[in-house]
C-alpha cells in the first residue's frame, strides 16, 4: 500500500488554535517516529495565520497543510468532509489522528464511510505495532469497565479520535523548522446545503469543563442548588470549571453541560474534586481518568473512594468550608 | 414527518457491578434495554409526530430477542417496526453496521428525518449515526439539543458544542443524532403496549434485502478488536476519616499537602 505518513486534524477557534491540535501532535510525532514517516498537521479555517501555522511546526509538525477560505470559517461536516476526503485521495496518509470533539466525532464517522476505512472513537492509547507497523488503537468501552485494543488491518488510512487532555501537548521546540503549504479550496468541493444561522455561547461558568485543567464536582450530596457555591469557590481557587452528577442536573441545581459521566461529557482534568457523589459507575465513566482524584464523602463505603487518591469520609458542609478557608490562607502567602 | 428511529439494544448497566478480584463486569442476570440514549430520539421523534403528523419506523440490528426494544418503543407511540437480523450481521463495527442500517432504511422508502442517539452505553462510538447519514448522503446535525422549526422542507436545530450551540439549518431528509437535553423521554402507556403486542416485526436480512455481501458483518468490518483489558477500577488512595473527631483541620491540611506534593497548589 502506497500510503505514508501521519496527519493531524488540527483545530482553531475564534482565531486560535486549540490545545487539543498540540496533544495531537505529541501523539502523532511518537508514531511518525515510530514509521520513520513525517508528521501533517492539517488545519482548515478562514483566518488561520502563518505564525500559527509555525506554532504548529514547533510542537512536532514536519508539515503544515493550511487551507484558509471564508467558506470554511464554520465547520460544516458535508464541506469538511469533501475537502479533506479529496485531500486524502491526493496525499494517501496512513495515519489520520483528530481530537474526539464535537468536530472530531462528527466529521471522523462521516469521512470514514466516503473513504471505506476504519475509525476507533475515543482512543486514551496509541501505538504501531512492531511487526507489521499497524496503529494499535486502545480505547474504552463499557462505560470504562473494559480497555479494547482495536487495528485497522487492510484498509488505509488507517483513523482513530483521541480523548482530549489524554495526553499531554507538545512543547515549542524553537529550532524546529519544516514546511507550510498553502491549498486553495476547489469550490466545487462545498455542500453549500446546510447553513449555520447563530450562535449561543454558554452562560454560567463560561470555561467549558473538556478544557479544565481542575474541576470541581458536586453531586446529590450537597442538598441544594445554592450550595454550588461553595463549589465554585473551590473551584475558582484553581481558575478551574465546575461539574456535576447527574442527579444534581435532574434537580436543575445546575445545567447539562455541566454533567459529568456516561450521559454527560467525559474529562480527564489533571484535578477533580468529587463533593457529595456516590461515584455510581454512570458517573466514573466520564472522569476516572482524570489525573488526581480526591473524594469529599460521608459514607465510607462510596464506590468515589475506590478511585479517588485522596479521599476524607466526612460531612462535606464541614469539610469543604474549612478546604476553602486553607486555600485562601495558600493563595494569600 | 415520515421519521425513521435507529435503536440499539444494550445490556441494562446501572446495576452492574464491578468484580474486585477479575475486574469483570459481573453479567449475571443483567437485562437489555433500550440504549437509554436512544429514548431522547424516540421522544424527539413522537413530539415531531404529534406536531407535524406522520408515521415513526424504529428499526434495530441486532438478536432476534430485540425485538421486543422495537415492541417498547411502538408502545411508547412509535408505529412500525423492521428487525436487522442474521448471521451475516454477526461482528460487525461501525462501518458495517451503519452501512446494513442504512440499505434497510433505504428500502423502508421515503423518508424526512431520521433521528438517533449520541451514542450507544455498550459500544460508545457514536459513530452509526454519522454513518448512516454518510451512506445516505444525508445533512447531518450531531450533538442536537433543540428542534427549533421544521418549515420549508428542512428543520432547524441547535446543536451543543464545547463552547455553547451552534443553530443550524438542515434541508429535508436530514439525520439529527441527540443529546439528552433535547427532551424527557415518556413512558409506554397502557393502550400502546395493547397495540405493540400486534403489531408484526419483519425480520430483514440477505434473504428479503439486496446488500453487498461483502460489506456486512465481521468481513466487511475495516477494524478488528485484537485485544480487551479489564482495568482495574481501585487506585488505593489516602483515606481519612473524619466522622468521630475533631480533625478536620488537619486532614484538610493533609489533602492541601498532597495537592503541594502533585504541584496543584
Ligand atoms: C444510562 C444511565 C446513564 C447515566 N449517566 C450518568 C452520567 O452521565 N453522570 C452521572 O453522574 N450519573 C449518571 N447516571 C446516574 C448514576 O447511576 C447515579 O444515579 C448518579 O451518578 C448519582 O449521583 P450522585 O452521586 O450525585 O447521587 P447519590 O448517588 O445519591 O450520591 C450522593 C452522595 O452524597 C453523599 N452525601 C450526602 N450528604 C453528604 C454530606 N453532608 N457530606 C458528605 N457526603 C454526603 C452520600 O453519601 C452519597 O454517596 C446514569 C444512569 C443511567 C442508568
Ligand atoms: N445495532 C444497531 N441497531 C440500530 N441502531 C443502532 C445500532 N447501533 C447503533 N445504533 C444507533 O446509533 C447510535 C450510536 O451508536 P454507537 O455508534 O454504537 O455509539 C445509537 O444511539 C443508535 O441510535
Amino acid at each position: 500500500m502506497d500510503y505514508k505518513g501521519v496527519w493531524t486534524l488540527g483545530e482553531a477557534r475564534n482565531g486560535e488554535l486549540k490545545e487539543v491540535s498540540f496533544e495531537l501532535l505529541s501523539r502523532g510525532r511518537k508514531l511518525a517516529d515510530k514509521l520513520d514517516e513525517e508528521l501533517v498537521s492539517l488545519i482548515l479555517g478562514d483566518e488561520i495565520t502563518e505564525e500559527q501555522a509555525e506554532e504548529l511546526i514547533k510542537r512536532g509538525a514536519d508539515k503544515v497543510l493550511l487551507l484558509n477560505d471564508p467558506a470554511l470559517k464554520d465547520f460544516i461536516v458535508e464541506n469538511y468532509s469533501n475537502v479533506i476526503t479529496d485531500l486524502i485521495e491526493k496525499y494517501k496518509p496512513e495515519i489520520i489522528l483528530a481530537a474526539a470533539t464535537t468536530m472530531g466525532r462528527t466529521v471522523m464517522p462521516y469521512l470514514a464511510i466516503k473513504t471505506k476505512t476504519g475509525l476507533t472513537a475515543d482512543c486514551t492509547d496509541l501505538d504501531i505495532e512492531e511487526d507489521t507497523g499497524n496503529l494499535l488503537q486502545t480505547r474504552p468501552a463499557i462505560g470504562g469497565n473494559i480497555l479494547a485494543t482495536i487495528k485497522t488491518p487492510n484498509h488505509r488510512p488507517q483513523m482513530a479520535t483521541v480523548r482530549p487532555h489524554s495526553t499531554k501537548a507538545a512543547q515549542k521546540d524553537e529550532s524546529r523548522s519544516g514546511e507550510i503549504v498553502h491549498l486553495e479550496l476547489d469550490k466545487s468541493l462545498l455542500d453549500g446545503r446546510v447553513k449555520k444561522l447563530g450562535f449561543r455561547k454558554n452562560e454560567e461558568d463560561a470555561i467549558n469543563i473538556q478544557d479544565a485543567d481542575v474541576i470541581a464536582a458536586g453531586g446529590k450530596g450537597l442538598k441544594k442548588g445554592e450550595n454550588f457555591a461553595m463549589i465554585r469557590e473551590l473551584a475558582g481557587f484553581f481558575d478551574g470549571a465546575v461539574g456535576a452528577s447527574r442527579d444534581a442536573v435532574d434537580r436543575d441545581w445546575i445545567s447539562y453541560p455541566y454533567q459529568v459521566g456516561l450521559s454527560g461529557k467525559t474529562v480527564t482534568p489533571k484535578l477533580y474534586f468529587a463533593v457529595g457523589i456516590s461515584g455510581a459507575i454512570q458517573h466514573l465513566a466520564g472522569m476516572k481518568t482524570s489525573e488526581n482524584i480526591i473524594a469529599v464523602n460521608e459514607d465510607l463505603g462510596a464506590d468515589i473512594f475506590k478511585v479517588a487518591d485522596f479521599g476524607i469520609v466526612g460531612d462535606l458542609f464541614e469539610i469543604i468550608p474549612e478546604l476553602n478557608k486553607q486555600l485562601a490562607e495558600e493563595v494569600s502567602k | 414527518m415520515n421519521i425513521v428511529i435507529p435503536i440499539k439494544q444494550v445490556p441494562e448497566t446501572s446495576n452492574v457491578k464491578m468484580d474486585e478480584e477479575t475486574g469483570t463486569m459481573k453479567r449475571d442476570g443483567v437485562e437489555s434495554i433500550i440504549n437509554p440514549l436512544d429514548l431522547y430520539a424516540i421522544e424527539t421523534g413522537i413530539q415531531i409526530k404529534e406536531e407535524y403528523g406522520g408515521t415513526i419506523t424504529v428499526i434495530t440490528m441486532g438478536p432476534p430477542s430485540a425485538d421486543k426494544s422495537l415492541k417498547e418503543a411502538i408502545a411508547m407511540g412509535c408505529d412500525d417496526g423492521i428487525l436487522l437480523s442474521g448471521r451475516e450481521f454477526a461482528g460487525s463495527d461501525t462501518w458495517a453496521t451503519s452501512y446494513a442500517l442504512s440499505e434497510a432504511i433505504r428500502a423502508i422508502g421515503e423518508f424526512d428525518l431520521i433521528l438517533a442517539g449520541e451514542r450507544a452505553t455498550d459500544g460508545d462510538t457514536g459513530q452509526v449515526g454519522p454513518g448512516i447519514a454518510s451512506w445516505l448522503d444525508l445533512t447531518l446535525s450531531t450533538y442536537t439539543s433543540k428542534v427549533v422549526d421544521i418549515k420549508d422542507k428542512s428543520v432547524i436545530v441547535e446543536r451543543m458544542v464545547e463552547d455553547g450551540y451552534e443553530k443550524l439549518q438542515l434541508p429535508l431528509p436530514a439525520l439529527l443524532t441527540v443529546v439528552k437535553e433535547i427532551s424527557f423521554p415518556r413512558l409506554p402507556t397502557l393502550r400502546g403496549k395493547q397495540r405493540s403486542r400486534k403489531v408484526e416485526i419483519p425480520q430483514w436480512n440477505l434473504s428479503n434485502l439486496k446488500m453487498k455481501e461483502d460489506f456486512l458483518g465481521l468481513n466487511g468490518s475495516p477494524t478488528r478488536v485484537v485485544n480487551i483489558d479489564h482495568p482495574k477500577v481501585t487506585r488505593g488512595g489516602t483515606v481519612i476519616d473524619v466522622r468521630n473527631d475533631a480533625s478536620i483541620e488537619k486532614a484538610v491540611s493533609q489533602l492541601i499537602d498532597y495537592l503541594k506534593s502533585k504541584e496543584l497548589v
